[in-house]
């Protein structure tokens, strides 16, 4: 069986199995991370969503030969030093309900911010309406999301958004 | 001691509803909690299961040596926020800081005669317990210190999870804990704080598990590590509870990773080393199905059987003039929540272990018990509640544990099973279809003179622990809890509305069911509002003007007056923008909603809902503005969009690619939330949102567009 070497949350780890096993199955079986939740297995729900090189995507359907050299971020890697701001966003907020679903936004919510330093509601709809929650937690979501643009303005001196606190993307520009 | 233990003043043979509801789930924890509670000498307390640094002082309270306080919640948080308000009311009497209490969901334990986390209970029936038991806790703490320093008990105070004198001493109560104890009596007064007294209840608090959450360290079932167990999925029948007839294994056993394969009722599971594997392995099975009971039935065969099944009219009271006519059909729901059925299991020679988020552990540990052929000897069982991913009333039910339990058994091995996204779809315990009848009987001038509402839905499987419940407290009155005696208990109208009568015509369909959030009044309830809103059409009044003509309750009348006030009912709207409204009062609690909708594009879309409730006294107002948000997206979702299709037997819809739970994008930014306090009895939440949401949305389509909805979900009317 190949060996599939990436960069998780920062550590480079190297699995071997069949290139299209599906890397939330690689996640969770075989690394013990379990973050990234199963809420459909086929991409429709969001609750498996991390990030690919800094992007969002979903670790259900993509398979694990092809994050071979790239970086891999669960809501595990997220705030390596400490809280990243969208979660003190969202704590300030108050989102979670039962929760299944808030690892997966919070990873959706970040990307977005990363895109898009200034997100209109709509903007928020557009990039956050694959992600279910069935708790109906949208409304603090959206707030939340409005909330952690503006702390990762303050926070950054630039005025776009701060990548700190997201070691996933190390080694890439 | 409890204040949920409100005097009963009918006599035996009368069953009130409410007499029902606050006995069917309040008395038996309320028995146990004076019976071993708050007795610390007591043999049975003394045998709880504990950590070696713990020290019980009740069932509720026990305190670690580093003085953090553990609370036993015989309950499973399922994202309602319980947890929290838990950790606020025992901080609070214990003088705590919040993030010094722990609170945990209680396994399967005999001690708890009731475990049911449903019916908007949680709080409403333990909040009384809980105070009691903390305070008491309290109240043992500082006596042990009166020993201790051989002060007088009544000089001493609390804070911050100390014991302090009035000359500087303190102690922590983990050093205090044995020796409270051992107290008998305590020598100040073990009684809850006034409500008046309370810094930290009522105040907005953000949820105790949420930093967990966020971080991705919140373990669900199958987040747990327990080591050697192996991934198992089962394959299922196309049709609803379907039967194996036959099947190869073959290719399946020699795929990579299976470890083994184990037929069963439900299907045949396949275990191997990932995930990934046993569903690819699950997918090489050859397997001969035969049709479930329901093959012979769809949609237009269920709906025709419930209209059947309605009946003639009844004869409308004397003086009648006119009968308006209302009809109106719900489909089938799946609660389709996030974390779909799972459970972790271990079965060792005549022991069994199961960890899952049950909603009723102990039914779990019964029927996990029945599956092992250990009926007499439940005990074998330990059941671990493990936080849900949502539950909605389908974790009443535990399949999952039961597979799980038989596969470990068959292999020897631990095992973790997971059902599918299309297996929670598609072998859920459904919220039933139902057709309905209203009939407003109306006199001379318009006078309302009577109100029938027939009901014709497919029996429900009702949650066991809740006839247990009954069967413990009061067999002989109530041996049954059918569908019809909970409908009977619980449906009826707020409204002076003369004769009024509801009632259920139970038809056979041989469809799994199950209760959802707000059981039957997730349909009547509904109907009914929206309804009222036709009725003041009829008589040309104004929806609102007639509710409060008729409303009996001033709690109904005071939520109504909110959002009417808060949503500027009435004011000049865009053409095809409308508002609607509706009422419940249910679960002690009473609820008012006012949603406006824009019908204009293809689809209509909701521009704000405006939320009054009155819950007696709101523990954690966050956790209910939380819970009533969520509810209205329920509502929204249900009212139009999500429903269930039956096509000869099987559920059609199989993710959330096809049942249309709402997204982000259909939801608005203004879900506001106003508490209306009357008093300070607990009413209950979880249950209250639904109903009224969904009625005041389709009260606001009907009003931008001219024509009452009559079938839910709306934009499915085609169907
Ligand atoms: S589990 Fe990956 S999108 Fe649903
Ligand atoms: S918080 Fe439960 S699904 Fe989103």
């Amino acid at each position: 069986m190949p060996a599939h070497q990436f960069i998780l949350n920062g550590r480079t780890v190297s699995v071997e199995s069949p290139a299209d096993l599906p890397l939330l199955w690689v996640l969770r079986d075989v690394l013990g991370v379990t973050g990234p939740k199963y809420g459909c297995g086929v991409g429709v729900c969001g609750a498996c969503t991390s990030h690919l090189d800094g992007e969002a995507f979903r670790p259900c359907i993509h398979p694990v030969g092809d994050t071979t050299g790239r970086a891999v971020t669960t809501i595990e890697g997220l705030g390596a030093q400490g809280l990243h701001p969208v979660q003190e966003a969202w704590l300030e907020e108050d989102v979670a309900q039962c929760g299944f679903c808030q690892p997966g936004q919070i990873m959706a919510a970040v990307a977005l911010l990363r895109r898009n330093a200034h997100p209109t509601d709509a903007d928020i709809d557009a990039a956050m309406s694959d992600n279910v929650c069935r708790c109906g937690t949208y409304v603090r979501i959206r707030a939340a999301i409005q909330r952690a643009a503006l702390l990762l303005r303050a926070s950054a001196p630039t005025g776009g958004a701060s990548l700190e606190g997201d070691p996933g993307t190390t080694g890439r520009p | 001691m409890a204040d949920t233990l409100e005097a009963q003043p009918e006599s035996p043979g009368e069953w009130g509803r409410r007499r029902f509801l606050t006995w069917v789930v309040a008395a038996p924890t309320l028995m146990v909690a004076a019976r071993l509670g708050l007795a610390p000498a007591d043999a049975e307390a003394a045998q709880a299961p504990t950590e070696a640094s713990q020290t019980p002082l009740s069932l509720y309270i026990a305190i670690q040596e580093d003085g953090r306080v553990i609370a036993t919640l015989p309950r499973t948080e399922m994202g309602q926020g319980i947890t929290t308000a838990v950790a606020m009311l025992v901080a609070e009497e214990l003088d705590l800081p919040l993030d010094a209490v722990d609170v945990r969901s209680a396994g399967a334990d005999s001690r708890w005669l009731v475990q049911l986390t449903g019916l908007s209970s949680t709080m409403r029936l333990l909040a009384g317990p809980l105070r009691a038991a903390a305070a008491d806790a309290r109240a043992r703490l500082v006596t042990a210190a009166a020993f201790r320093w051989r002060v007088l008990a009544l000089s001493l105070t609390t804070a911050q999870g100390e014991v302090r004198a009035p000359d500087g001493r303190r102690a922590s109560y983990g050093e205090l804990a044995v020796a409270a104890s051992q107290v008998l009596l305590p020598a100040v007064s073990p009684l809850p704080k006034s409500v008046g007294e309370y810094t930290l209840v009522g105040r907005p608090t953000g949820r105790v598990d949420a930093r967990d959450i966020i971080t991705g360290a919140a373990r669900y079932a199958l987040d747990l590590d327990l080591p050697g167990a192996l991934p198992t999925v089962v394959a299922r029948p196309p049709t609803l509870r379907g039967t194996v007839q036959s099947f190869d294994d073959t290719p399946a056993r020699s795929m990579p990773g299976v470890v083994g394969v184990v037929p069963l009722s439900s299907g045949v599971a396949v275990v191997a080393r990932t995930f990934a594997q046993a569903l690819a392995a699950r997918d090489a099975l050859r397997i001969t199905w035969a049709p479930g009971p329901a093959s012979a039935l769809s949609d237009v065969d269920i709906r025709a059987r419930l209209r059947e099944a309605i009946g003639p009219r009844p004869l409308p009271p004397l003086l009648t003039t006119r009968t308006l006519e209302g009809r109106f059909d719900f489909p089938y729901l799946a609660h389709a929540p996030m974390e779909t059925q799972s459970c972790v299991a271990r079965v060792q020679g005549d022991q069994a272990e199961v960890w899952l988020g049950a909603q009723d552990p102990k039914y779990a540990q019964r029927v996990v018990a029945r599956a092992l052929g250990w009926e007499l000897s439940p005990q074998r069982v330990t059941v671990n509640v493990t936080r849900a991913g949502g539950g909605f009333g389908r974790r009443f039910f535990s399949e999952a544990a039961v597979e799980a339990a038989l596969v470990s058994r068959a292999l020897g091995q631990p095992v973790k099973l997971l059902w599918t996204r299309n297996d929670d779809m598609r072998h859920g315990h459904f919220r039933p279809a139902s057709h309905h009848r209203i009939l407003a009987h109306l006199g001379p001038g318009g006078m309302l003179l009577g109100w029938n509402h027939r009901a014709a839905i497919p029996t429900l499987e009702l949650p066991h622990g809740f006839g247990d419940a009954l069967t413990a407290l009061a067999g002989e009155l109530l041996p049954q809890v059918t569908s019809t005696v909970f409908f009977a208990l619980t449906q009826r109208s707020p409204y002076h509305f003369g004769l009024v009568s509801h009632e259920l015509r139970e038809v056979s369909v041989p469809i799994p069911t199950g209760s959802f959030r707000s059981v039957f009044t997730s349909q009547v309830g509904v109907a009914n509002e929206v309804f009222v809103d036709q009725l003041a059409r009829e008589l040309q009044l104004d929806p609102v003007a007639l509710r409060r003509s008729r409303l009996a309750s001033s709690r109904l009348q005071a939520v109504l007056k909110k959002v009417v006030t808060v949503g500027q009912w009435g004011r000049a709207l865009p053409t095809g923008v409308a508002q609607g409204v509706a009422v419940l009062e249910e679960w002690d609690s009473a609820i008012a909603h006012l949603v406006e909708v824009d019908v204009t594009g293809a689809v209509p879309r909701v521009l704000r809902i405006i939320i009054a409730a009155d819950v007696g006294l709101p523990i954690n107002p966050k956790g209910i503005e939380a819970q009533l948000q969520g509810a209205a997206v329920d509502a929204m979702s249900t009212t139009l969009s999500a429903g269930l299709h039956i096509d000869a037997g099987a559920v059609r819809e199989g993710s959330f690619a096809d049942y249309h739970w709402l997204r982000m994008k259909h939801v608005p930014s203004d879900i506001q939330v106003h508490l209306v306090r009357s008093d300070d009895r607990v009413g209950g939440v979880g249950e209250l949102g639904y109903p009224s949401a969904a009625a005041a949305l389709a009260n606001a389509i009907a009003r931008a567009r001219g024509t009452m909805p009559t079938r839910f979900p709306i934009l499915d009317e085609g169907a």
